[in-house]
């Protein structure tokens, strides 16, 4: 439903036209009404790092450029290449859902991974991040930054890609459900005689903690928050008013803790893979303990 | 508590405390006070008693009254809500009057600067009259045809919270797109877009100001960096609450490929 279906324009009420600009707006004055330079303050095209600030102010972007870098390169490492993404009845995230048609030359990984990597490079609180730790724009608040002219901020290409988020985050919900189908499926241990036994292995809870924190960070996104409620004025003024006022309730919740998931789940997803890798690659063994052996004074925990 | 100032002789300021709060305390911080115009200027260094809870804003006045009468400085209510004393204490934009000397290491010099953003009238105080210019051009509330006055609280939670901005610009100051950029001919700024999410969310509102935000205020330029909700006094989440939001609702206009579409096709 167009959310602005009941409401006037402020100009051209009533037409399939978007919303005019400005019922003010005169022809050859700024967007603001204001002539460029009319109220230059001393702040204007200061140098990168110019402050008077006497604070570590640099030591948040430094934290944010290593931990997303370290974690980035891991990464692309790890969807680069190609094998140990798979341990028995576990699946690396990196690589779910599998894909692997024959005509692809290269890793299966790279046909899966642009769309959480596109939800998290359009993410509001990476957005953030990655403006201030690598393009310093601003490193810090009140902080000189590296380019000071020609600033277009989110209107031009690339950069006006980040209004495609919400769509990001709805293939980011498809994966969801599929991370949750691996998820389940990682407690169904094969057995020899061709059976599946019911245990929790390392793994398991690697993918159990790793999907419970990318849905708290799927579920606590700023686009969700929107469509779920936000895009309304009035939730006791529509259909279905009361259930869209809580799960926008809900999501705003989850919202005040966006960036905190957005990290959790960043280390997460990268050390579930790391985990399956280690199986697979015979560096580590996986420890199981079958839930029937539980009950079971005879047999052992599988350890 | 009211605590009065007196010198005893030049350059070794002490402060006296009202009958019965003690003897005078031995501590003096160190400012570091802007003093110029537009045509220049420099850093004057005083050195000022401190009483207990003390703020920038009661050094600033205790210079006034002992060291520099002609120091200038806007100030109304000493109780960070009418957003008058803002300025830049080491380098950060805060409100004198909410800004503790004893947040302050004793050994280190307190720099106290007017904000960068502005022009500067004279010393502490700078000329803010372009968010004047700016806040007439909004379009104003307009009550939604037909509409009954009578709503849920649940439906104007969200902008109470807005309601809260005492217009004292600090968001304004530190934000890159005025303050480096100066790019006020194009772009709002985040009080202004805290000023239109209240109009826009009001549930009695009529009026659709996606197009203001997007060719007029700018929204598009702000990259979500987020100094303006670290440097807010009244705690309002701008970017998470505010300006997110309005972003939102600029792509559901301008941007969203399958929205525009099903516009298209269905009129709604």
């Amino acid at each position: 439903m167009n959310p602005h279906s009941d409401r006037s324009w402020a100009g051209g009420a009533g037409t399939l036209a978007a919303p005019s600009a400005s019922p003010g707006a005169l022809p050859g004055l700024p967007s603001t009404g204001v002539p460029a330079g009319s109220f230059r303050g001393r702040g204007f095209g200061e140098r990168l790092g110019a402050t008077e600030r006497e604070d570590a102010w640099w030591a948040q972007p430094l934290a944010q450029a290593i931990g997303l870098g370290l974690l980035g390169l891991y990464a692309t490492w790890a969807a680069f290449q190609g094998n140990h993404y798979e341990f028995g009845n576990y699946l690396s995230p990196f690589y779910s859902p599998l894909f692997k048609p024959s005509w692809w030359p290269i890793s299966p990984a790279i046909l899966i991974l642009w769309a959480p990597l596109g939800f998290r490079a359009t993410c509001y609180y990476y957005r953030k991040a990655y403006y201030r730790a690598f393009f310093g724009d601003p490193a810090a608040c009140a902080v000189g930054e590296i380019k000071s002219k020609g600033y277009c901020g989110e209107l031009k290409f690339p950069f006006v890609l980040q209004n495609l988020h919400r769509y990001f985050m709805y293939l980011a919900l498809v994966i969801l459900v599929i991370l949750w189908y691996d998820v389940i499926r990682s407690f169904a241990f094969a057995q020899p005689n061709g059976g599946f036994r019911i245990g929790i292995g390392g793994g398991t809870l690697a993918l159990l903690f790793n999907t419970t924190l990318l849905s708290l960070y799927t579920f606590s996104c700023h686009s969700l928050r929107h469509l779920v409620g936000g895009k309304l004025d009035c939730f006791s003024c529509v259909a279905a008013g009361g259930p869209r006022l809580k799960a926008w309730s809900a999501v705003s919740v989850l919202n005040g803790h966006h960036m905190g998931f957005a990290w959790w789940s960043l280390f997460s997803v990268c050390f579930a893979d790391l985990y399956v890798r280690l199986c697979s690659m015979g560096v580590i063994h996986d420890g199981v303990i079958y839930l029937s052996s539980l009950f079971d004074t005879a047999g052992g925990t599988g350890l | 508590m009211t605590q009065t100032m007196v010198e005893s002789r030049p350059g070794t300021a002490t402060a006296q405390a009202p009958a019965g709060e003690g003897q005078a305390r031995s501590r003096e911080a160190v400012l570091r006070v802007f003093r110029g115009d537009a045509s220049g200027g420099s850093e004057v260094e005083y050195r000022v008693p401190v009483a207990p809870g003390m703020v920038v804003l009661d050094a600033i006045h205790w210079i006034q009254a002992h060291r520099a009468p002609d120091l200038a400085v806007r100030w109304n209510c000493k109780a960070a809500k009418c957003g008058s004393c803002s300025a830049e204490v080491n380098g950060k934009p805060s409100l004198m009057c909410k800004t503790r000397l004893d947040h302050f290491a004793q050994d280190r010099t307190i720099s106290v600067r007017p904000m960068k953003t502005f022009p500067i009238i004279k010393d502490l105080v700078t000329d803010v009259s372009w968010n004047y210019e700016v806040n007439k051009r909004i379009p104003p509330f307009k009550p939604r045809p037909g509409a009954d006055w009578r709503w849920q609280q649940s439906d104007v939670d969200r902008v109470q919270e807005f309601r809260k901005c005492i217009e004292c610009f600090l968001c304004q100051d530190v934000c890159h797109v005025l303050r480096t950029h100066e790019l006020k001919h194009q772009f709002a700024g985040p009080r202004f877009f805290v000023r239109i999410a209240g109009l826009e969310m009001h549930p009695m509102d009529g009026e659709d100001r996606s197009g203001f935000l997007k060719d007029h205020a700018g929204i598009g330029l702000c990259n979500i960096t987020k100094c303006c909700t670290e440097v807010c006094p009244e705690s309002i989440t701008i970017t998470d609450n505010a300006i997110i939001p309005l972003k939102e609702r600029v792509v559901d206009w301008f941007y969203d490929p399958l929205r525009m579409v099903w516009r298209k096709l269905t009129g709604r």
